[in-house]
Order: structure tokens, then C-alpha cells, then sequence
């Protein structure tokens, strides 16, 4: 039988300061070699306050998944969204909280649970910046 | 690629071809995002669970989507939506292909919806959802 007795389970809210070698390093691994995302002086230009992250930067967030403690090895991941109000850009210091908003299963070959978690980031001034969807597929 | 809103036209298709996934890139691309989970560095552990070997991140695939939107932002706007479902694995030495098409143009927002899909196949969607795109007014 499955257990759904923890949808609803919230993290507690997470501080992230956004850096600027994170942010190169990320859009290193990419191969992405948009100015905006390594060249301040540029970012600047173009009316950021500092360089800017690409819009799947808070995959390097590593939040904590409220309501699951599964095995790594054998989680995939099955659905991702990102939704922004702005630019997330370095300097950024946001508060994040997550929820577990669905769990349900599937037949396939083997039963699989999928886990629905969503993410909401807001800045220092209590401004939404992004929210994020994700789904987590057990097998 | 840099467009403006006005120049991005109703399916009209963007592409761009990423370089093959080298293992190196999976292992930059865990120290850059945390993820360690080891079916994407070791074999063993990957064959362990039941898949054909290393798999590449599915996030990696989404930032080279995550990159296409953005191009064609360039410095006119910024990615305001980027959704995608995991189709299909993506192995190490696979050539990543990323399409996008735009579906819906809106003035009064200024913004422009793409469909856009990652293929190593043609044809064949590995990654696959939509993006938007907000113009700067």
C-alpha cells in the first residue's frame, strides 16, 4: 500500500548565496559559453547588477527533499520545471522552501513511485525569484 | 542567434548541436551541481540498478535546452520558463541535438513560447517540454 501520509511536508526555509564561482563552474560543465554568464564587466553592460546564472542553476541548490529518504542509485529523475520572475543573478541571497506537494505510483515493468516536489525562491526582499517542479521517479 | 521578440516568428525552429558527452563533462557537471549520484560516474554501481551502463545527468540535458532558449534571448530577455520531462538516456559519447520551435507570440507580455526537445536521434526526443522567453520592454 502506498504511503502518502507525508504530502505536505515542508523543509525548513534554506539560505543560498548565489556566487559567481559557482556560477562559472556550472556553465563551465555546460559547455555554455554565454558572456553573461563569466564576464561581469558584460553583465554590467547589458543592466545586470552582476553576472547572471543559467536558468537551471538551481540544480547546484542540492535542497533537502522534504518527506523522502530513498536510495540514490535507484532514483531517476522524471520531470523538471523552472519558473522566473527575474534572472537569478550572483549576490542573490535567496530563501528557498520546499514542499511535497504529490506521491503516486505506476505500473510499468516494475512498479515505480513517483515523488512531486516544488520549490519556491524568494529574495532578500521577500520577492518571488523562481519556483521550481520536480519529480522523482523511484524504481 | 541573438533575436528580438518581433523578429521571432511562429514556428520558426532554432537549433543547436552540443559537442559529444565526454565522461569528463559528467564528472564537471556532479562537482558543479552536487549531484553524485554514481550511475553517472561509475559503471558498476549504474549496472547495479538495472541500466545499460553511465548515464548522463538528465539536468545536463535540460541546460543545453535551458542554453538554446537562452541564445535566442540573448540579451533581449531572459528564459521565464523551462519544463521538460525525461524520455530517454543520454550515454556518454552521445551527440546531443536541441530544438526548439516557437508556438505562441504574446505582445501585451511580451513573450514568446517555444516547444523544444533534446534528441541524440533524430526524431527521437530524450528530453522534451517548453520554454518561454520574456522580452525586456
Amino acid at each position: 500500500m502506498l504511503d502518502t501520509s507525508a504530502i505536505g511536508t515542508k523543509t525548513e526555509w534554506t539560505t543560498v548565496e548565489v556566487e559567481k564561482g559557482s556560477i562559472k563552474a556550472f556553465a563551465d560543465a555546460l559547455g555554455d559559453d554565454n558572456p553573461l554568464y563569466c564576464d561581469e564587466e558584460y553583465a554590467r553592460e547589458k543592466g545586470y547588477p552582476s553576472i547572471v546564472a543559467p536558468p537551471t542553476f538551481p540544480a547546484t541548490f542540492h535542497l533537502p527533499k522534504p518527506g523522502l529518504d530513498l536510495e540514490l542509485s535507484r532514483t531517476l529523475h522524471g520531470e523538471q520545471e523552472f519558473v522566473y520572475e527575474r534572472p537569478i543573478v550572483a549576490g542573490d541571497i535567496l530563501h528557498c522552501i520546499s514542499e511535497l506537494v504529490d506521491v503516486y505510483e505506476r505500473d510499468g515493468k516494475r512498479k515505480m513511485t513517483f515523488y512531486v516536489l516544488e520549490t519556491r525562491g524568494e529574495d532578500s526582499n521577500g520577492s518571488l525569484v523562481y519556483t521550481g517542479r520536480t519529480t522523482i521517479i523511484y524504481r | 542567434m541573438s533575436m528580438t521578440w518581433q523578429e521571432l516568428k511562429p514556428e520558426q525552429e532554432l537549433t543547436l548541436v552540443k559537442p559529444p558527452i565526454e565522461k569528463l563533462q559528467l564528472v564537471k557537471y556532479a562537482g558543479a551541481s552536487k549531484d553524485f549520484n554514481m550511475i553517472h560516474q561509475d559503471e558498476e554501481t549504474a549496472k547495479k540498478v538495472g541500466l545499460p551502463g553511465i548515464i548522463a545527468h538528465g539536468m545536463l540535458s535540460m541546460g543545453f535546452l535551458g542554453q538554446l532558449a537562452q541564445d535566442a534571448a540573448g540579451t533581449n530577455g531572459f528564459v521565464s520558463r523551462l519544463n521538460v520531462q525525461f524520455r530517454g538516456m543520454v550515454f556518454p559519447g552521445d551527440t546531443v541535438t536541441c530544438k526548439a520551435v516557437v508556438t505562441e507570440k504574446n505582445a501585451d507580455t511580451k513573450t514568446v513560447d517555444l516547444d523544444i526537445w533534446a534528441e541524440t536521434d533524430a526524431g527521437k526526443p530524450v528530453t522534451k517540454g517548453q520554454a518561454s522567453i520574456t522580452f525586456h520592454a
